[in-house]
Order: structure tokens, then C-alpha cells, then sequence
């Protein structure tokens, strides 16, 4: 009698969740080769996460967004317009590469949904910035400061009538619309439709019907390649993606400065914030994973990174709600895949407060040698290539540096090598070189 | 009184400083002092830094306590009497990035702490670089950039400026996200900096101050 889900424990759980990565259902492989070459890289992950044994060897993983595009003279702007060019260049890099997964092409975006719903909080490519560069983001307060008690009190109605408006150019109308919370019984019904016959109300929920028309096909196409992917044998690495609170709050929200400054001004409402965000982030990254089939949910993560805070500051607002969404992702069967950019150096030693294997942690310029010794033995780790080193150096810089890494993190298992950031371009000859030497001297003897 | 400010801003109480600066004004005090005392606070603030005491948004609010004392006291500003400069630097986000929040600390801290800086802003074209080098005589430029792209992007504009036989009268510093020692070879730059005080030290050894 197999036991309801609720009944299970975490490790139950992510055993049932790893079990459906492994099990591939509707994939059709190519052949024989093709499902080993699957089996044995979820295998691998799964043997680096749970470190109850060391695996065959140290998986590889180059992540990029418009990295794997880029190599094959594909620029940014066409693989945010172009979907069957964009998914055909990355059938391609899985072929020539041999990667043991692939970053999902979802991450790309589709140019038309940007353009029908006119996002104002990144430049992409070809709108104001050049065709060959990836999509920046564009720094500015999405959320007022006086905005705290709204998001607090109802963070769902924030978004529809306050951020949205602000983001979306076309759905800007929807700051008239009034809340949904409103709509109680008989009586409210028929007042609560008003603004939604008020003409620019409805070009705004035309908006939102075009973009979804053109999701649905554009995602089709995505689904398509993923299957196509997994049956060439290389599995997708991320289930779902969910960010650390405070990265909502200071990232998408407030921006860069005013994050920083409301830490001083108005500490409680952060507080108050990110508490609020908490269970909603947790809730993002389960259903992902739930919904693709893979337990690893993606976390990059940002304004903790050293010197973007002092450390009273870090204890007090990033690492408590940030700790809470790893717990809360790991009760729930899912790996937590943190993805450090920047330096960590002088966070270690909150990560030691994770329960064992409970999560795995990427770092982009983290001293490795000290992450082996101070938490590689009870929880994955990895990371660490330099993106100046893939561009700019030779294939021999990059087999000697994965060779350091490999003597220094990869011992004894739990170690991913993977690029220290989500790369946009790459060259070709430091990637293979990255790739191809990983797997002939990351074999565990 | 004049301390009292320059600790209360060093410690970044913004609510005292304010109050401080209003104080002084009342008093009859000189306006051009009172920025010189804000100026020196902000040196504090570099040190502390430096120090591994203060961190970014620790610069960047002294930035916004700067801009509120700036504010009360201009009004009262007779004449302006520009401070002596220790030298000209030209400075920006390179050609294809827009980012601007590391390049403006950058840029803070080096005003502060004595330079006249000529900021370019962001997604700055290669020419705009040799144009200002030339039309200010300055002898330092700085390059920042977050992106993958800027390696080029710094790797153009340094060829540009030896392009216009301006490489031997300018040292260059860059600096950003991505940037190392590996990528500072790539782009023939003097110097990489990885953060704002890494900054006013190469200018200051530099220019000799």
C-alpha cells in the first residue's frame, strides 16, 4: 500500500521525486545509449545531492541562457524572436557538447510576449540596447516605499493593481480594476464588474489574452524540445525556480538602492516584507518541481553576497527567510540549487546551520578549498569557472583550472562542476575543454 | 559642533546629521564649511570601508545623507568657489552596458575624495570616451562594466584610446561583476580595482597624491 503524500517524510519524498526524474515517462529515447547516457546522469545528481556515495564521476554542468545559442553565431535578439531557431541551435549544443544537462531554453523568454505587453523593468535585446546582448535589468523603485503595507497586508492584490500596472506598459489600466477581495455575495457582484467595461480595462485583459496565445504556442515549442532533449540523453537540470525573499523584495521590487537604504529607514516593513514573501517562494518552488518532474529548484541569489550587506545586516534580513524557503522547499522533497553570484566567502558559516544534504550550493568567486572544508562534506557543492576565464583564456587555462577544482571540491563526491554565473556567450574550444575533461578526469576511481 | 557632524555622518545617522547641518546654518555658520566637514565624513566612510567595517549600502547611504545635506545647504550658497581638484578622471559603464549602481559608488567616492570626475553614465559608445579624454586632459579613465560583453566592449574602447595616441597620457582602471586579473590581461588595462576605496587608492597612487 503506497503511502498518501502528505504521510511521507522529506526524505521519502524527495526519493519518490528523484524516482520520477529517473523513471523519464512519455520520453522516447533514441536508443539504448541515449537512455543510459539519461539514467546515469540523474543518477549522478542524485548521488552528489543525497552524498550517501560517491558517484561515477563529477557531473558537468555549463549553464548558460543565451550561452549555448551565442556558440552558434545566434544572437540574443534572434533567440528571443526566432523559438525553432533558438531550440534548434540548442538541440545542437547538446549534440556537440555533450553537456550532461541542459539550462532549460524557458529561460530565454519569447520577444513577442515582452513586446504585446510592453516590460518596461528589463531592456532586451534590440529595444534600446544591441541585438547581441542578453536581456539587463533596469534598476528602479516597481515598489514605493509607502507601497510596504499594501504588499504586507495582500501581496497578490499588489501585484495585479500596483506592480503590474507599473512593469507592463499595457497593463497599466489594471491599477483601475478594484480588489478582488471585494467580491463578497449577491450584492457586490455587479459594482465589482464596472471596471472591467471601462475600454482601456479591456485592451488591458486583450494584452494579457494576445500574451497567452502566444505562450501557449511558444511553450509548445519549449516542451517539445525538452522531450526532445531528455530522449537524447541529457535531462534537464531544474524542476523549479524560486528566488531568496529579500532578492524579491530588493531585486524586483524596491531595486538595488532603495532595498538598501529602506534596511536603515524602515527596517520593520523589510522585515515584515520578506516574511510575508516567505511562504509564497516556498510555494513557487514546489509546484515547479512538481509540475516538470525534477526535485532541483533553481535559487540564484543576489544582495547577500558579500559586501552587499554587513553581516548584523545579513542575519537580520536576508538569511532567516532565506533559510526558512530552503527548509520549507526540502521538507517538501525538493533540492534547493543556491546559485551564488558573487562571493560568499564571509557567509559560510551560516550555511553550516543546513541540515545535511538537505540542499546544494553553487558559488561563482567563493574560495573553494574553504567551502570543501567548511560545508562540502555534509552539503553539494560546486561552481566556481569564472566567466573571464571561459572568454578569455585558452582550453589549457580551463583543463588546469577544472583540474584544481576536481583535486579540491570534487574529492570524495558531492561536487557539480558548473560555470561560476549563467553565462551569454561562451568560446567554443574553453567550453568542450570544460566539458570533455571533467568527464575524463572526473571519473572516481 | 563641527566633530559632532563629522561623527554623526561617519556613523551615518541621518537624522542627526541633518538636524546638525540645519543647526550650523541657523548659527551663521559658512556653507562651504559644512560640506568640507560632510567631505571629510565621507573619508571616514572610505576608511571604514576599506576596513571591512562599512559595506555597500553602508556607501550608498552616505551618498543619500550627502544628497540631503547638499540639499539644505545650497540655498545658501553665495558664491561657488570650486575646490582644488587632485586630478580628472573620465569615467563610465562601457558601450552595450547599462548598469550603474557600482559605477556610481565608484564615482561617489572618487568626488569625494578630491578628484573631478567626468561620469559618461551608462551603455557609453566608444568614440564619447576619446572625445572626453581629449576635451578634458584627463589622466585617468575608468571603465566599469557588469556583463560578459563589456570584456569587448573595455577592449575596444582601450584600443580606441591608443587608436587617438592618448594610451601613453592616460592610466586605465576597470572594474565590475565579472571583471578579474584574467580579464584586466584580455583588455590591456593598467589596473583592475575590485571596488570603490581599490578605486580612489590606484587614483591616488597615480596622480601622485
Amino acid at each position: 500500500m503506497e503511502k498518501k503524500w502528505e504521510e511521507m517524510s522529506a526524505a521519502e519524498k524527495r526519493a519518490s521525486r528523484f524516482e520520477t526524474w529517473l523513471a523519464a515517462t512519455g520520453i522516447e529515447f533514441q536508443n539504448a545509449e541515449a537512455e543510459a547516457n539519461f539514467k546515469a546522469a540523474v543518477t549522478r545528481f542524485k548521488d552528489i545531492v543525497l552524498m550517501e556515495k560517491v558517484p561515477d564521476r563529477v557531473p558537468v554542468l555549463p549553464f548558460g541562457i543565451f550561452m549555448q545559442t551565442n556558440l552558434y553565431g545566434v544572437t540574443p535578439y534572434e533567440s528571443m524572436y526566432d523559438t525553432d531557431k533558438m531550440l534548434s541551435t540548442q538541440a545542437s549544443f547538446i549534440k556537440d557538447y555533450g553537456p550532461d544537462y541542459y539550462t532549460t531554453p524557458a529561460l530565454v523568454g519569447y520577444g513577442k510576449i515582452f513586446d504585446i505587453l510592453d516590460y518596461k523593468q528589463y531592456k532586451l535585446p534590440g529595444h534600446g540596447i544591441s541585438e547581441k546582448s542578453a536581456y539587463q535589468y533596469v534598476e528602479g523603485e516597481y515598489m514605493l516605499a509607502e507601497e510596504y503595507p499594501l504588499l504586507i497586508n495582500d501581496p497578490t492584490d499588489f501585484w495585479i493593481r500596483c506592480l503590474m500596472p507599473r512593469v507592463y506598459g499595457a497593463l497599466d489600466p489594471l491599477k483601475m480594476i478594484t480588489p478582488f477581495t471585494d467580491n463578497w455575495e449577491v450584492v457586490t457582484v455587479s459594482a465589482q464588474m464596472i471596471p472591467f467595461g471601462i475600454p482601456p480595462v479591456q485592451n488591458a485583459l486583450k494584452a494579457l489574452l494576445e500574451a497567452g496565445n502566444e505562450a501557449m504556442a511558444w511553450i509548445q515549442k519549449v516542451i517539445g524540445f525538452e522531450m526532445q532533449a531528455r530522449g537524447m540523453g541529457c535531462p534537464g537540470c531544474f524542476g523549479g525556480a524560486t528566488k531568496a525573499p529579500f532578492d524579491i523584495l530588493g531585486d524586483t521590487l524596491r531595486g538595488t538602492r532603495a532595498a538598501m537604504m529602506d534596511m536603515y529607514r524602515r527596517p520593520d516593513m523589510v522585515l515584515k516584507a520578506v516574511e510575508r514573501l516567505t511562504p509564497l517562494a516556498i510555494s513557487q518552488g514546489v509546484r515547479g518541481a512538481t509540475m516538470q518532474g525534477c526535485p532541483v529548484v533553481f535559487i540564484p541569489l543576489h544582495k547577500g553576497a558579500d559586501g552587499f550587506m554587513s553581516d548584523a545586516q545579513f542575519r537580520e534580513f536576508y538569511w532567516p527567510t532565506l533559510k526558512a524557503v530552503i527548509l520549507g522547499l526540502a521538507a517538501e522533497g525538493c533540492v534547493p540549487f543556491l546559485f551564488c553570484e558573487g562571493s560568499y566567502n564571509t557567509r559560510l558559516e551560516y550555511l553550516k546551520e543546513l541540515p545535511e544534504t538537505s540542499c546544494m550550493w553553487v558559488f561563482d568567486r567563493t574560495d573553494m578549498a574553504v567551502v570543501k572544508e567548511k560545508i562540502g562534506k555534509k552539503l553539494c557543492i560546486g561552481g566556481n569557472i569564472p566567466s573571464g576565464l571561459l572568454l578569455t583564456g585558452t582550453a589549457d587555462d580551463v583543463r588546469a583550472y577544472c583540474k584544481n577544482l576536481i583535486d579540491i571540491a570534487g574529492k570524495g563526491g558531492g561536487y557539480l562542476m558548473c560555470t561560476g554565473t549563467a553565462m551569454d556567450e561562451g568560446k567554443a574550444e574553453n567550453v568542450h575543454a570544460m566539458i570533455d575533461f571533467t568527464k575524463e578526469y572526473g571519473v572516481y576511481k | 559642533m563641527a566633530e559632532d557632524m563629522v561623527n554623526a555622518l561617519a556613523d551615518l545617522k541621518e537624522d542627526e546629521v541633518l538636524k546638525m547641518v540645519q543647526d550650523r546654518l541657523n548659527a551663521g555658520e559658512e556653507p562651504l564649511k559644512i560640506l568640507d566637514d560632510a567631505r571629510r565624513a565621507l573619508e571616514i566612510v572610505g576608511e571604514r570601508f576599506a576596513a571591512g567595517e562599512y559595506f555597500i549600502p553602508d556607501l550608498l547611504y552616505s551618498g543619500e545623507i550627502l544628497k540631503g545635506i547638499t540639499a539644505i545647504v545650497k540655498p545658501e550658497l553665495s558664491k561657488t568657489t570650486e575646490a582644488k581638484k587632485l586630478g580628472k578622471i573620465v569615467f563610465g559603464t562601457v558601450a552595450g552596458d547599462i548598469h550603474d549602481i557600482g559605477k556610481d559608488i565608484v564615482a561617489f567616492m572618487l568626488d569625494v575624495n578630491g578628484f573631478e570626475v567626468y561620469d559618461l553614465g551608462v551603455d557609453v559608445p566608444v568614440p564619447t570616451f576619446v572625445e572626453k579624454i581629449k576635451e578634458t586632459g584627463a589622466t585617468i579613465v575608468g571603465l566599469s562594466g557588469f556583463l560578459t560583453l563589456a570584456f569587448d566592449s573595455m577592449k575596444q574602447t582601450i584600443q580606441a584610446i591608443k587608436d587617438a595616441g592618448l594610451r601613453d597620457k592616460v592610466k586605465i582602471m576597470i572594474g565590475g561583476g565579472q571583471i578579474d586579473e584574467q580579464v584586466r590581461g584580455y583588455v590591456g588595462a593598467d589596473a583592475y580595482g575590485k571596488d570603490a576605496i581599490e578605486a580612489v587608492n590606484l587614483a591616488k597612487s597615480w596622480i601622485g597624491g
